[in-house]
């Protein structure tokens, strides 16, 4: 399916890097990202918008990314969780809570709720407990019951405000 | 100073790796293989009268189209009849592709491979298969009355029944100062793992084997079975289990159609095929569970001891049976739950019905059972106008009862005999943790509020460790590293950080030094797999064994190189040393070295096992008879019966008469599983498990609507919980080990979802004054229930 005249070029910038595809237009951006630039971090739960485990950030914003065409991102900026870790490769505060805190028992959904929570401290450095359900109330997670989710959210602000 | 691994709070080995985005699960590789979709039926019973796949051909990337007729040999045969029993006299399994006929929504008609999913996809709508509709079977009540069959040959749609009895309950009940009569009922769910099944396999024509991934819970049973079905040695075949988005039962099923035809046709086609499965193939073909009604007749005494219980109940099976009757062993096995009782008859008949088929989902009909025995004791408490706590304490099996004996057969085919536990002391704790004896007054304070509050106790026993047993192999390389595999799978229970938690300590090296692999059969080929709470008690014994075993050889081979007496060594930090001198010893890693005479060294280190390195013992070959080279071991954990955990949740809900909604205002959860190896983990398993109880309870039901569609087929009519809808548990553990197993341990995985739907059903039944006879249980129902009570 690639390579054909009816395909779109996808032109983005994904966790800092350019990159660039050919795909045609129903080519979701979960695939494009997973399949086409081979960053399986992002994870498909359901493909219809519910779980959230696909969830991107996209220019900054949460993005449920098997809702979104690959062709509607073209010029974007993208994070996936493969972007959370710093340059030299140390865990990034929320990741390091979510390990600390057992945040994750299968793992499937777990980018989805590192980057909502990412998203959530980078709008709000000391959220209230609202604030976080409200951030993370829309993602599925069979695992865990949300617990210690809550509780490495929590977490991950003490960490981003370390020194 | 000797670091204790076991029982610490140790962060899990596995989430550097999950939460960088480096998992690799099932579609994290095989980018470039063809896909696979498949043609599903549309009706719930139908005859197919003819398959049309004319319209496909012309789509670009179509690789083949396989129906039955295109299946050779065994493939054409039904699959495996996975757990036979005597009593199991109409056993019915599916076609891997449906010969003639479908039995339910969602079973597999045709298969298409493309060069993508996409174009696969295009393929599988242009393909069109002609139906005569048949009538459906749908629901337990329909399934009873047999007016129709899903099977032809199968009277009565009945697949088994079976009947266990301890004393003479009848008798008792006849002779018993009160008898009560229930009808209860538990309806569908299903596991619904975030990540769905999946299978791709390559098949290396030079090497003449086959590569299977498959998210499963039983790499092993999946290899034994694509092995014997496609005609393949044994030892051709390769099943790796990757990192696994969640299983909860339904991944242990095997081979599911997919897991024998994804294999078979990249064989066929000397190409990687991959299939991953959507959310609605899910939904409709991926095993469910639960459905079940009971018939209870209880005789009690005026303190509410239970006299006599008499059971009847019906399961429904779905359209197969490949999982045998182990559920409705279990439900009728594990419904006396912890209480004392002389005479206990339970009868229970397993149906078909034209659904999905039903397979263990975590829980594993035990919810069902401990639904009955505790809706029943609260009834005998109502009946009495004695406190539910009371009547309970006035059964519970004491602490010097132990070994109880029920004279019973459980699912392992082995005595039902609870083999340690203090119930009285998980319902003391129990009643201090949710605030028991404070809770009139404040339901009173509540009331003149006008909220109606209400508090539900629920207890229960699960049979953990099942056999028939497990193995591992641990090997301690000359780098120091140790190299631990075990044949079951993991689907997130953390098994490789609590497995190197229990070698680090047997062997004393740091836990970090120890890498455990789960589900390849490469590294270990012997396993049964990971259900019914069984990994930490069966892979945890067997790795201890095996540990325990280098453990010896490498203070035998320290001992002489030491010159010292193998009894005066210890290991810690990773050296063997002279008790007491800690400047006498060796590492592992150079007992390592020892332990494998060179004719080659490959390192400084290694040139002190070779040939020429130091005297020897003219009359010792370098092996001696009964030893082996290599510092590693292989040894087996089997057990000569399941161990059984025990626990008690409370809840206090507060129910909203107007609007029928349940708002859960605390929940409570005591449990015992024996010494905890990772406490942090348990709290993680019981937190889940909870919320699948609550979705159980309140949420989550499988609708089908009388002609066999599943109505609910998707998470946005499906209701999976989110965190707004669940309580966050206060728990506490007691720790009564097991006399059964080295480590003492008991499983904790299915734990926290048991007793939930009980627990809610009691305090909401506390709250509202209405009998709580059937759950899950929806705003409109319980609403419903309001308006006609």
């Amino acid at each position: 399916m690639t390579g054909r005249s009816e395909d779109h070029e996808v032109v983005l910038t994904v966790n800092g890097a350019a990159r660039s595809a050919r795909v045609p237009a129903r080519r979701l951006l979960s695939d494009l990202l997973r399949h086409d630039l081979r960053l399986t971090g992002t994870h498909v739960g359901c493909e219809h918008g519910v779980c959230g485990a696909c969830t991107v950030l996209v220019d900054g914003r949460p993005v449920r990314s098997c809702l979104t065409f690959a062709v509607m991102v073209d010029g974007s900026e993208v994070t996936t969780v493969e972007g959370l870790a710093g340059p030299d490769g140390e865990l990034g505060p929320v990741q390091r809570a979510f390990r600390e805190c057992h945040g994750l028992q299968c793992g499937f959904c777990t980018p989805g709720f590192l980057l909502l929570a990412t998203d959530l401290l980078a709008r709000s450095s000391q959220p209230s407990d609202d604030e976080i359900a409200e951030a993370l109330g829309g993602n599925l997670c069979r695992c865990t019951g949300y617990v210690n989710i809550v509780r490495s959210v929590r977490r991950a602000a003490e960490l981003a405000a370390e020194p | 100073m000797t670091t204790r691994w076991f029982g610490e709070r140790v962060e899990r080995r596995e989430d550097e790796r999950l939460v960088r985005g480096g998992g690799r699960f099932l579609d994290d590789a095989g980018h470039d293989a063809l896909a696979a979709a498949f043609v599903r039926s549309p009706h719930a019973h139908a005859r197919i009268t003819g398959i049309d796949v004319g319209d496909a051909l012309d789509v670009d990337g179509l690789v083949g189209i396989y129906t039955w007729d295109d299946l050779p040999g065994r493939l054409a045969e039904p699959l495996p009849l996975l757990i036979p029993h005597p009593d199991l006299t109409h056993p019915r399994t599916q076609y891997a592709l449906a010969r003639g006929e479908v039995n339910h929504v969602g079973e597999a008609v045709v298969m298409v491979v493309a060069a993508d999913r996409y174009l696969a996809e295009d393929a599988a709508e242009r393909i069109v298969v002609d139906y005569e509709p048949l009538p459906p079977v749908v629901g337990l009540d329909a399934a009873r009355a047999a007016a129709d069959l899903v099977h032809e040959d199968v009277p009565g749609n009945v697949a088994a029944v079976t009947t266990q009895e301890l004393g003479d309950a009848a008798a008792a009940i006849a002779a018993a100062p009160h008898v009560l009569e229930l009808d209860l009922g538990i309806e569908r769910s299903l596991s619904s793992p975030l990540e769905g099944r999946g299978v791709h396999a390559r098949w290396d024509a030079e090497d003449g084997r086959l590569r299977i991934r498959t998210s499963t819970q039983t790499s092993t049973g999946v290899r034994a079975a694509v092995a014997n079905i496609l005609g393949l040695p044994d030892v051709a075949v390769d099943v790796l289990t990757p990192d696994v988005g969640g299983g909860f039962g339904t991944k242990v099923v095997h081979p599911y159609p997919e897991e024998v035809l994804v294999p078979w046709v990249a064989r066929l086609l000397g190409r990687e095929v991959k299939w991953v499965e959507d959310r609605y193939e899910h939904f409709v073909s991926a095993t469910h569970e639960r459905a079940q009604l009971h018939h209870v007749r209880v005789g009690f005494d005026d303190d509410g001891v239970i006299l006599g219980l008499e059971v009847d109940f019906w399961h429904d099976t779905g359209a197969y049976s490949p999982y045998g009757i182990v559920l409705p062993i279990i439900t009728a096995t594990q419904l006396p739950g912890p209480y004392r009782h002389r005479n206990y008859r339970v009868t229970f008949t397993s149906l078909y019905t034209n659904t999905v088929t039903v397979t263990p989902y975590r829980g594993a009909g035990r919810p069902q059972g401990c639904f009955v025995m505790e809706r029943t004791i609260d009834r005998i408490a109502g009946a009495l106008g004695r406190g539910r706590d009371e009547v309970r304490a006035a059964n519970l099996i004491r602490p010097d009862e132990f070994p109880y004996d029920f004279h019973m057969t459980f699912q392992d085919g082995r005595p039902l005999i609870y083999d340690s536990g203090d119930y009285p002391g998980l319902l003391a704790k129990v009643r201090d943790l949710i605030g028991w004896d404070g809770f009139a007054a404040e339901q009173a304070a509540a009331a003149s509020d006008g909220r109606r509050l209400g508090i539900g106790l629920a207890c229960y026993v699960e049979g953990t460790g099942v056999g028939p047993y497990e193995g591992a192999h641990v090997h301690v390389e000359t780098n120091g590293r140790v190299m631990v595999a075990t044949g079951l799978t993991s689907q997130g229970q953390g098994h490789e950080t609590v497995f190197a938690q229990v070698v680090a300590d047997e062997l004393g090296v740091d836990v970090a030094d120890v890498y455990v692999t789960t589900g390849d059969t490469r590294r270990f080929p012997y396993a049964v797999g990971t259900y019914a709470s069984r990994a930490a008690v069966m892979s945890g014994n067997a790795v201890a064994l095996a540990a325990r075993a280098v453990r010896a050889k490498a203070l035998r081979i320290a001992a002489d190189a030491l010159e010292a007496a193998p009894e005066d060594l210890t290991v810690e930090s990773g050296v063997v040393h002279v008790v007491g001198t800690p400047s006498r010893g060796i590492p592992l890693s150079q007992v390592a070295v020892l332990s494998n005479p060179l004719r080659y060294s490959f390192s400084k280190e290694a040139q002190a096992a070779t040939q020429f390195a130091s005297p020897a013992d003219p009359d010792v070959a370098p092996v001696p008879d009964g030893d082996e080279p290599g510092l590693e071991a292989r040894d087996y954990y089997s057990p000569v019966r399941s161990t059984f955990a025990a626990g008690m949740h409370a809840a206090v809900v507060a129910v909203d008469p107007a609007l029928g909604t349940v708002e859960i205002v605390r929940y409570a959860v005591v449990h015992d599983c024996g010494p905890l190896i990772n406490p942090m983990l348990v709290e993680g398993q019981i937190h889940g498990g909870v919320a699948q109880g609550v979705a159980g309870a309140l949420l989550e039901r499988v609708a089908y609507d009388e002609a066999g569609n599943l109505a609910n087929a998707s998470f946005m009519d499906f209701l999976m919980p989110y965190l707004s809808e669940l309580p966050v548990p206060v728990i506490d553990h007691q720790e009564t080990p097991s006399p059964l197993n080295p480590l003492g341990i008991k499983g904790a995985g299915e734990a926290g979802v048991i007793p939930v739907s009980a627990c809610l059903a009691a305090a909401i039944e506390d709250a509202v004054g209405v009998r709580m006879d059937r759950m899950p249980i929806s705003p409109p129902e319980l609403w419903a229930l309001l308006e006609s009570s």
